[in-house]
């Protein structure tokens, strides 16, 4: 599979199932473009046919000579031939192994507060209370969960654990209590505890900014961009906004982490569809480690994103590349985490083909202990997979997300980013469409949009 | 390898994985950054840290 693209006065083209990544003149382009609609099978062999560059030649009289058509031809051989053009699709023949394999547990988001001190208009947790009661974890519920995730983990040595709310800093000493707790049992276990922790800010205060350095492998400050957006969707339960009183202390944060192993993290609505002004905003201010992510609801919500809004959102994101690409060139370059791409050192294969890891890998824990396949599915009870003191008491669940992958979705077999997304939020599916076997149309939209952002910004900066 | 008309990003191929992956050591996809989305192609392989 080959998916070709010009953006910003570069032709790409992906080659899907080797993952290599061409830029192209116009005439090796075109003369890509031609061969793989006429046929997506091509080896290297059946293109030294005669008949191949006959058909070239004949396409493209007047359009380019003969010898600069039997230079591209060469090239395109020389490429297929070494498996980075026209590869084929050696990974649907594993996924049977992906299904069956033995998954051990090596994350847990603690959802350490069902509560908040922000009432944030689009939060999924509905202002932390996830379509149920306010609770904050106790320390034996959290200290079962860290047991739980070292008996469940197998041979993997690193374990992730985010606190995570509603605000988690509501219930900050359990915070405290735990990380120490894990500290001791990594040493018992020999394992290693990567701790984060996703915050509104609203208490962060210097005694938790030590503790978080000292003990947090990353840290997700909230925060929506310029100070009308963020305080018209993140406002107090009071309706004042939070702007003003959390980015001085995000920006403290972030430089005394060496603006590193944070991220400032936002969601944009469709009421700042201009929303690369506040992922610069988030660089103006000094910023280093960014996301700003879609907000997912219902197209009745009043701020959901519709498909209509699509064209200026890709435009968007095409604008803050080419804004990103200048200011690296500026010496004054920053990361948004959905620019970023690993072409060398990225993920293997099987952890392309295995997903996000929800309800294997990675599970959700309440205030009271019950386990969920993620944050997002916390309170739909269908979703409720067992708890802490029992373990895992519905099995199934976590089968049916083990069987989810780019082959089980049919959207994903034709999609070229499907070893970007590995077929996207199973949580988004499942609130679209009532299943995880399927996908959220407008979210894959812009990963493809973002895919190939990042792509281009590798071609401009290499 | 000597292609005229085409610049190439990457060496490394995903089929290349194929044999020397699974090791499973990598963080959850959206743990640390998103958490509304799946993003995976933008993680680093722990072997190659």
């Amino acid at each position: 599979m080959i998916h070709q693209y010009k953006n910003n006065g570069y032709n790409i083209v992906l080659d899907v199932y080797s993952g290599a990544v061409h830029v192209t003149d116009d005439l090796c382009y075109d003369v890509i473009a031609r061969l793989n609609g006429q046929n997506e099978e091509y080896t290297a062999q059946t293109l030294r046919e005669p008949d191949v560059f006959e058909g070239l030649k004949k396409a493209f009289q007047g359009v380019y000579g003969e010898g600069d058509l039997r230079d591209a031809l060469s090239d395109i051989i020389e490429l297929t031939e070494q498996g980075q053009l026209f590869a084929k699709d050696e990974y649907e023949c594993l996924i049977d192994e992906v299904k069956k394999r033995k998954t051990v547990i090596k994350a847990l988001c603690l959802h350490i507060a069902h509560d908040c001190n922000l009432a944030c208009k689009y939060c999924f947790a509905e202002e932390g209370e996830y379509h149920g009661r306010r609770a904050l974890m106790s320390f034996e519920v959290g200290k079962k969960a860290l047991d739980f995730l070292i008996e469940h983990s197998g041979s993997r040595r690193n374990l992730e654990v985010d606190f995570f709310g509603g605000e988690p800093l509501m219930n900050w000493q359990v915070v405290k209590d735990l990380v120490a707790y894990g500290r001791e049992q990594e040493k018992l276990y020999d394992k290693h505890f990567r701790f984060t922790v996703t915050t509104n800010g609203v208490l962060l205060n210097d005694e938790i900014q030590e503790f978080v350095n000292r003990e947090m492998d990353n840290v997700v400050l909230s925060l929506d961009g310029r100070k009308e957006v963020n305080d018209n969707m993140r406002p107090f339960r009071n309706g004042k906004g939070s702007y003003d009183l959390i980015v001085p202390k995000f920006q403290k944060l972030a430089e005394s982490r060496n603006q590193e192993r944070y991220y400032v993290r936002g969601t944009f609505t469709r009421n700042n569809l201009d929303f690369s002004e506040d992922v610069l905003h988030f660089a103006d201010l000094g910023f280093q480690q960014m996301s700003i992510e879609p907000v997912v609801g219902p197209e009745t919500d009043p701020y959901a994103i519709r498909k209509e809004d699509l064209p200026v959102i890709m435009e968007e994101y095409d604008k803050l590349a080419r804004v990103m690409i200048e200011r690296e060139k500026e010496g004054k370059g920053f990361h948004f985490f959905h620019f970023m791409i690993d072409l060398e050192g990225g993920p293997c294969v099987a952890k392309r083909l295995s997903g996000c890891g929800s309800g294997t890998e990675y599970l959700a824990v309440t205030p009271w202990g019950d386990l969920y396949p993620c944050h997002q599915f916390v309170g739909q009870e269908e979703f409720l997979m067992g708890n802490v003191d029992e373990g895992i008491k519905k099995p199934q669940i976590a089968d049916d997300f083990r069987g989810c992958s780019v082959y089980s979705k049919e959207k994903c077999k034709s999609c070229f980013a499907k070893f970007y997304c590995s077929g996207g939020c199973m949580a988004n599916a499942y609130n679209f469409h009532g299943t995880i076997h399927d996908t959220y149309e407008i979210g894959c939209e812009m990963q493809r949009k973002r895919v190939e952002c990042a792509i281009m910004m590798k071609a401009a900066l290499s | 390898m000597d292609v005229k008309h085409v610049k190439t990003l990457n060496t490394q191929t995903l089929n290349n994985t194929v044999r020397k992956g699974g090791c499973g050591e990598c963080q959850t996809s959206c743990q640390s950054a998103c958490k509304t989305s799946c993003t995976v192609g933008n993680q680093t392989c722990e072997q190659k840290k």
